[in-house]
């Protein structure tokens, strides 16, 4: 099988896609007053929610999680969305989406009351985000269609 | 050459292909931003239409050059707390709640050196006196145990004494220390018996000295809020109040530790009684006295005395002109004659404040109380107005009504919902302090009875109102639950009594200061309500 200008464009597509997601929530925070990962942190389930508690509870760290939410969300829609650093990038937001998935676990016996609009079991949306990106860091769609294809030029072999 | 050009062109054009759509979203987020801060707008302008003051109480100072000396009588379970308020904590106690209690602790610690000091102590049970003496013996001071409440009220080393007894002995102690030219602190409810209310009065009045009732949910931020939130109409005109006590376990229904362990002899059991009654040593009346009449009040002295003087904080509006009131023993059949599930239904006819509608629809409030010791599910106040509904709890939530004539545009044109909060207040927001452990503790804390918050952090209640009795002492200033709140406290609590104990109607005649049961001619207050 073959990489071929078909195939790459659609993965681009993808990729601009999750990148406008991730820009526009970035956005929304950014411009919302007083927004901070509190009310997110603090309902955390699951075993590692004593861990995002403390971030919550402890106001310097939640100041400094929440301005690293914001702007790495921006940063990280920028770049999936021109294709610039889209290697990089892909990395970024699939971690970024690890810690979002370990926040609120789809695990069994867990209920989320709040911010939860579907009913999930071990895969959530976040963790198909996530793994659609670990795919696209795997695929130069940035040289392709993105910024990258200036930056580092266009993929010879095509 | 030409070739090269040619690549780098489509090059420039796939590698920017996706800034018109960057674009696309930047004029997107925009639109959506300016809709959403519009409707911001909008309800911003509305609260501040209503104009309703969340600023925090002034604090007031507990300390003062002079180091003031004080007194207790009543070192039970009250009487302990109140010994915490004011800084002196057991050392056992202490240890207990740095294991469970930790934040609790953090508040007690962080509470203001009043600059006072325990001179003299006084209970029937003499361990109660000894481990009274443990919390309050610092830097090689200890107070005097004293035998009897005259001799401690009497001793020129007291300035001040708190009463933390059973109601049967709340005035006589109260008329003692005034007598003597002290100040009192005074757990509520403020009499046992109708006469009393009168006399005490009388003795404050003649004394100028200053009395406390141990109210202490007036000091809460909420009601503070509530209490503006009134005075500014919001609500339009209250017409119906609903309050409430639930508790479902064994403290809650004042079924407190005996203290077996204990020998008979430690407990001065003549004097309990000296000068009321003739009854063989009895230790249910001793320390679960709350469920006997002839030593408590049962749930009106208890808890509808906190019920009632939290609706009186907020709305000012003195004694009911009539009460009725019914109740039953249906959960806790131990031998006790107070009921546990208890209704007054009081009625305020000549209440007016300040109103949307025309005249002639602006007067008359009933206020309705009930309570169950065999249920704790948690019900906030609500205050009912043609404008709008208050709930207060912890927090303060208020709906507009569907009717209402003050915000009859905004519904129309869809700015409020009468479903949806117009105003919403949390105190308690942005400090994350757990100190609810119990569910009778749950209960305190909803009814504003346990802590409150100033500035994130975590004060006790009971601290800062008592702190409030002695800069009143300090300053002269009028306390915020003074004779004249109490006198009020006191007829209520009595005509519910009444009303409980006869299932007859109680008048009060506001010009004469008189009380009346309907269809009893001249009756004996005082031995309807101990009997």
């Amino acid at each position: 099988m073959q990489i071929t200008p078909n195939r790459l464009t659609w993965l681009s597509i993808l990729r601009m896609m999750i990148g406008w997601h991730f820009l526009y929530e970035g956005i929304v925070k950014i411009f919302s007053d007083n927004w901070t990962a509190y009310g997110y942190l603090i309902t955390s389930e699951g075993f590692l929610s004593s861990f995002f508690n403390s971030l919550a509870t402890n106001e310097g760290v939640l100041g400094f999680v929440s301005f690293l939410n914001q702007w790495g969300l921006v940063l990280i829609g920028l770049g999936l969305f021109l294709g610039v650093f889209t290697r990089i990038s892909c990395y970024a937001g699939a971690l970024l989406l690890l810690f979002y998935y370990l926040c609120h676990p789809p695990f069994i016996g867990i209920d989320y009351t709040f911010g939860v609009e579907g009913n999930y079991l071990f895969i959530d949306k976040n963790l198909i985000e996530l793994i659609t990106l670990i795919v696209l860091s795997l695929f130069p769609t940035g040289k392709h269609l993105g910024l990258d294809r200036l930056i580092f030029g266009p993929i010879k072999s095509l | 050459m030409m070739g090269k050009n040619k690549i780098k062109r489509r090059d420039i054009l796939k590698g920017i292909v996706s800034l018109p759509f960057l674009g696309a979203l930047g004029w997107a987020a925009g639109r959506d931003y300016k809709i959403y801060n519009d409707s911001k707008k909008e309800k911003i302008d509305f609260l501040n239409k209503l104009d309703i003051d969340i600023t925090l109480p002034e604090e007031l100072q507990g300390t003062g050059p002079e180091k003031l000396s004080l007194g207790i009588v009543g070192i039970g379970i009250r009487g302990t707390q109140l010994l915490q308020a004011l800084g002196f904590m057991h050392p056992d106690e202490m240890k207990d709640w740095e294991q469970n209690q930790p934040q609790r602790l953090q508040a007690f610690l962080e509470q203001e050196d009043m600059n006072v000091r325990i001179t003299g102590v006084c209970d029937l049970f003499k361990h109660r006196t000894d481990l009274a003496v443990e919390s309050t013996s610092r830097n090689g001071h200890q107070p005097k145990v004293f035998n009897t409440y005259k001799e401690l009220c009497e001793s020129p080393e007291i300035d001040a004494v708190v009463i933390a007894t059973t109601d049967l002995w709340h005035v006589p102690i109260a008329l003692a220390a005034l007598k003597s030219g002290k100040h009192v602190y005074i757990e509520k409810p403020l009499t046992h018996k109708l006469s009393e209310v009168y006399k005490l009065r009388q003795a404050v009045q003649e004394s100028g000295k200053v009395l406390q009732l141990g109210h202490h949910q007036r000091q809460n931020q909420s009601f503070v809020t509530a209490q503006d939130i009134v005075n500014k109409g919001v609500l339009g005109h209250i017409n119906l109040v609903e309050t409430s006590t639930n508790r479902n376990d064994d403290n809650g229904a004042w079924q407190y530790n005996m203290y077996e362990e204990f020998p008979d002899e430690m407990i001065d059991w003549d004097q309990y009684i000296n000068g009321y009654y003739d009854i063989p040593f009895n230790r249910e009346y001793f320390f679960r006295w709350r469920k006997y009449w002839k030593f408590g009040s049962g749930l009106t002295g208890d808890l509808l005395s906190h019920a009632y003087d939290s609706i009186n904080c907020i709305l000012n509006m003195g004694i009911p002109k009539y009460m009725v009131a019914s109740g039953g023993i249906y959960t806790h059949r131990d031998g006790r004659v107070v009921p546990d599930v208890l209704q007054a239904t009081m009625e305020f006819p000549d209440y007016i404040r300040k109103f949307s509608q025309e005249k002639g629809k602006e007067k008359g409030m009933t206020l309705l109380y009930t309570a169950s010791l065999g249920n704790q599910f948690n019900r906030n106040t609500k205050f009912m107005g043609h404008d709008g509904t208050m709930e207060l709890g912890g927090d303060i939530y208020i709906y507009p009504d569907a009717q209402s004539t003050q915000y009859k545009e905004y519904l129309e044109n869809n700015s409020i919902q009468p479903e949806e909060p117009i105003f919403y207040f949390d105190p308690s927001s942005q400090s994350q302090i757990d100190i609810v452990t119990s569910a009778t503790t749950k209960y305190f804390a909803d009814k504003g009875l346990l802590m409150d918050f100033r500035n994130g952090r975590a004060v006790d209640v009971t601290h800062m109102h008592i702190k409030e009795w002695i800069n009143s002492i300090r300053t002269g200033r009028k306390p915020s639950c003074s004779i004249d709140e109490g006198f009020e406290e006191a007829i209520t609590c009595i005509m519910a009594t009444l009303a409980t104990k006869t299932g007859r109607r109680v008048e009060w005649d506001h010009e004469n200061e008189e009380m009346a049961i309907e269809g009893m001619r001249n009756p004996d207050f005082d031995e309807l309500l101990v009997i």
